[in-house]
């Protein structure tokens, strides 16, 4: 049976020794999107993540990957990239790389194949034989982010994956993972920085102790935690307009709080008719950050 | 391909080309060449020419000590007096004197006069002077015969039969005793390695976070067999290595121990027995590793708590000469059957004294099911503690989570 989810993860609870630490969540990915999971620290996104690896068993609900329930087959499916990780410090670069896609379930020859093939694509072929101790700390970054995909996996999970990586390996990363997304895998990103979420993820679910506080696209959260307010770059002078509560105001530009019968459309209306010149106007919406922050806030009351 | 046979060979191939291993398994066969060469040369110095005779001088003041004045390399010179024996000695034509005093048959007393520092007379010039003391007393009072009997009243020649009164194959003595020494020597060598090695691979894995990767990939259970089976088989070639070079060490000391050793027969069921100990006893300390490895926080944590285990597979040894006096010793039967030192008590006791079947199977009984049961224990907390990182469990937690696993 072939399911239109790369992951669907339903109602799962995990409870440790007296400590609730995932509680009843769900949500699922679908293949060819960036999903992004976040939550503070000690939320649950690790052990939600090892859930999902079958490292640990949840205590109740289910967890499909392709359509079929956890087992060692829908192991191979996956790649994952841990938060803190290392190598074998004595191996070669291909030796490593080759050990773990074995594990994966891939022969010994097409390991190689990749192993050669995604080496070069990411300009290291010349390291291949070399100690994985010897390489620099971006290099064996990026080393282990190949060891994540090299099986090509459907599901792939990646646990800040940009932390302690310099711009040019940064980009590299994305554009990767970019590609992966055109080729209808799903991806998992699970990070703090709120600027990778903004910039490469289609929905988020945020879990904040052990609960689903945020679930769905990443437009629709931030127009739902809009505040009613417009940016605004002009040319020009105007006096208080009638709807705005307050105005923030920088150098050429400004931000407008409204009034909740006030719209955007009012205010645009009421600009053009003061013949203020209008440079750039915007419904804006809250960064991720600030919603994060919010949405952690609220629950902590 | 299987993931087992995957992580076995990764293991394997790991642990044989690890600088230490292949150090130990080298030093070995070195260490008892050097020993060999030592006793060579130790024997050499020592042993003086066999045709070299030396001649000690001895006044008789009693009278009558005149016949067999030659034993063996000893010549005995007789001087008249005191005197003469001592210049004697002076001019080096003598090494040693000794006087019979006139009240030697009432005291005993024989005076000896060396110019030798020594802590104690040399066995084989004390033979020389009582051989020929004797067979002066005894001359023309009993037969050459009898004399003979009276120096050397008792060659004992001991056979031991089996329990049909038949002759046993094995006669026992110090030549079956030192194979098995040497053997749980090995034994308790490789599972000292073996698990350290084990214990240091999943320290490793656990402090470079792979073990994520490894449990995302493969089950606790093929992981751990795979490793487990992977550094075992490279103990036993390891072992396999040094006995293998045995017979040629034996060749090169083939003239002094190494004749000694080729009288000894290797029954079969020593070597069988030899062979189930040397496994179970591995496998049992392989998965006590693998629970240590899992509970510890870090590599040298897990290292000194093993060391809890590993004393007692080597306690045996340090009672061997207890064993050697006495055999049927009631603590041994306790020491065959615990499963922590079975496996060397069993070793050491099949050299000297036979042991009854039913504490044999009792031993590997207890044996197996002790793996099994470390084996289901650590299968449960594997996963749960490999995960936790810079924090060991209180033992209690560990109990805990076993029953909640």
């Amino acid at each position: 049976m072939t399911s239109t989810h790369s992951l669907e993860v339903i109602g799962v609870s995990k409870q440790f020794a007296d400590t609730k630490v995932v509680d009843n969540i769900s949500f699922d990915v679908a293949p060819g999107e960036i999903f992004g999971l976040i939550g503070p620290n000690g939320a649950g996104k690790t052990t939600t993540i090892r859930m999902i690896m079958d490292i640990i068993k949840p205590d109740s609900g289910q967890i499909k990957v392709l359509g079929d329930s956890l087992s060692e087959k829908t192991k191979d499916s996956i790649g994952y990239l841990p938060e803190e990780r290392g190598l074998y410090k004595k191996l070669t670069v291909a030796q490593s790389l080759q050990y773990i896609a074995s594990l994966k379930g891939i022969t010994a020859q097409l390991a190689q194949e990749r192993t050669q093939e995604l080496l070069k694509r990411v300009d290291m072929l010349a390291h291949q034989h070399k100690k994985t101790e010897e390489l620099s700390r971006g290099m064996s970054q990026i080393v282990q982010f190949i060891i994540t995909i090299i099986h090509e996996p459907e599901l792939i999970i990646l646990d800040e994956p940009f932390a302690n990586l310099d711009p040019v390996n940064t980009e590299l990363l994305k554009e990767m993972i970019f590609e992966l997304k055109s080729r209808e895998k799903a991806i998992i990103l699970s990070t703090h920085r709120m600027n990778e979420i903004e910039e490469l993820c289609d929905r988020v679910f945020m879990i904040h102790k052990g609960r689903g506080v945020l679930y769905g696209e990443l437009a629709e959260i931030k127009s739902r935690y809009r505040r009613n307010s417009v940016f605004l770059e002009y040319e020009g002078e105007f006096g208080e307009l009638k709807g705005v509560v307050r105005r923030n105001d920088r150098y050429g530009a400004t931000e407008l709080i409204l009034n909740d019968e006030t719209t955007p459309q009012e205010i645009l209306e009421e600009l053009v008719k003061l013949g203020v010149t209008i440079n750039r106007y915007e419904v804006s919406t809250p960064p991720l950050n600030d919603i994060f922050l919010q949405v952690v806030g609220k629950a902590n009351e | 391909m299987n993931k087992t046979f995957l992580i076995f060979k990764h293991e394997f191939l790991n642990t044989v080309n690890r600088k230490g291993f292949i150090i130990m398994t080298l030093v070995v066969p070195l260490v008892a060449l050097l020993a060999i060469g030592i006793y060579h040369v130790a024997s050499g110095i020592s042993k003086p020419p066999p045709t070299e005779t030396e001649k000690i001088g001895y006044v008789d003041q009693l009278g009558g000590f005149d016949q067999d004045t030659s034993q063996g390399n000893i010549t005995l010179v007789r001087y008249d007096t005191a005197d003469e024996v001592n210049q004697a000695l002076v001019a080096a034509d003598i090494k040693e004197y000794f006087i019979i005093p006139p009240d030697y048959i009432t005291s005993g007393l024989i005076d000896r006069y060396t110019m030798q520092k020594e802590l104690y007379p040399p066995p084989e010039l004390m033979t020389a002077i009582n051989d020929f003391l004797l067979s002066n007393l005894l001359t023309g009072k009993v037969s050459a015969d009898t004399a003979a009997r009276i120096q050397a009243p008792l060659n004992l020649v001991t056979i031991t039969l089996t329990e049909t009164g038949d002759v046993a194959a094995e006669q026992g003595g110090f030549g079956s005793f030192v194979f098995p020494g040497i053997f749980s020597i090995l034994l308790v060598l490789s599972i000292i390695f073996s698990s350290t090695y084990l214990l240091q691979g999943l320290g490793e894995e656990k402090e470079n976070r792979l073990i994520e990767i490894l449990l995302s990939s493969v089950s606790a259970r093929q992981l751990l067999t795979g490793k487990v089976l992977g550094i075992g088989i490279a103990g036993l070639v390891q072992v396999a290595v040094w006995i293998v070079s045995a017979p040629l060490l034996l060749r090169l000391a083939s003239s002094s121990i190494g004749g000694f050793l080729s009288t000894v027969q290797l029954p079969a069921h020593f070597l069988i027995l030899g062979i189930v100990y040397f496994v179970l006893g591995y496998l049992l300390f392989a998965v006590i590793s693998a629970s240590i490895g899992a509970i510890s926080s870090s590599s040298r944590e897990g290292q000194q708590l093993i060391a809890i285990f590993t004393l007692p597979a080597v306690a045996p040894l340090w009672f061997i000469s207890l064993l050697m006096i006495f055999p049927n010793n009631p603590v041994w039967i306790g020491l065959t059957i615990f499963p922590l030192t079975s496996p060397v008590a069993v070793m050491i006791r099949l050299g000297v004294t036979g042991i009854p079947a039913w504490q044999l199977l009792v031993s590997i009984a207890v044996l197996c099911l002790c793996i099994i049961g470390v084996l289901a224990l650590t299968i449960r907390v594997f996963r749960t503690y490999l995960l936790m990182y810079g924090k060991r469990p209180k033992i209690g937690e560990v109990f805990r989570s076993l029953r909640h696993a």
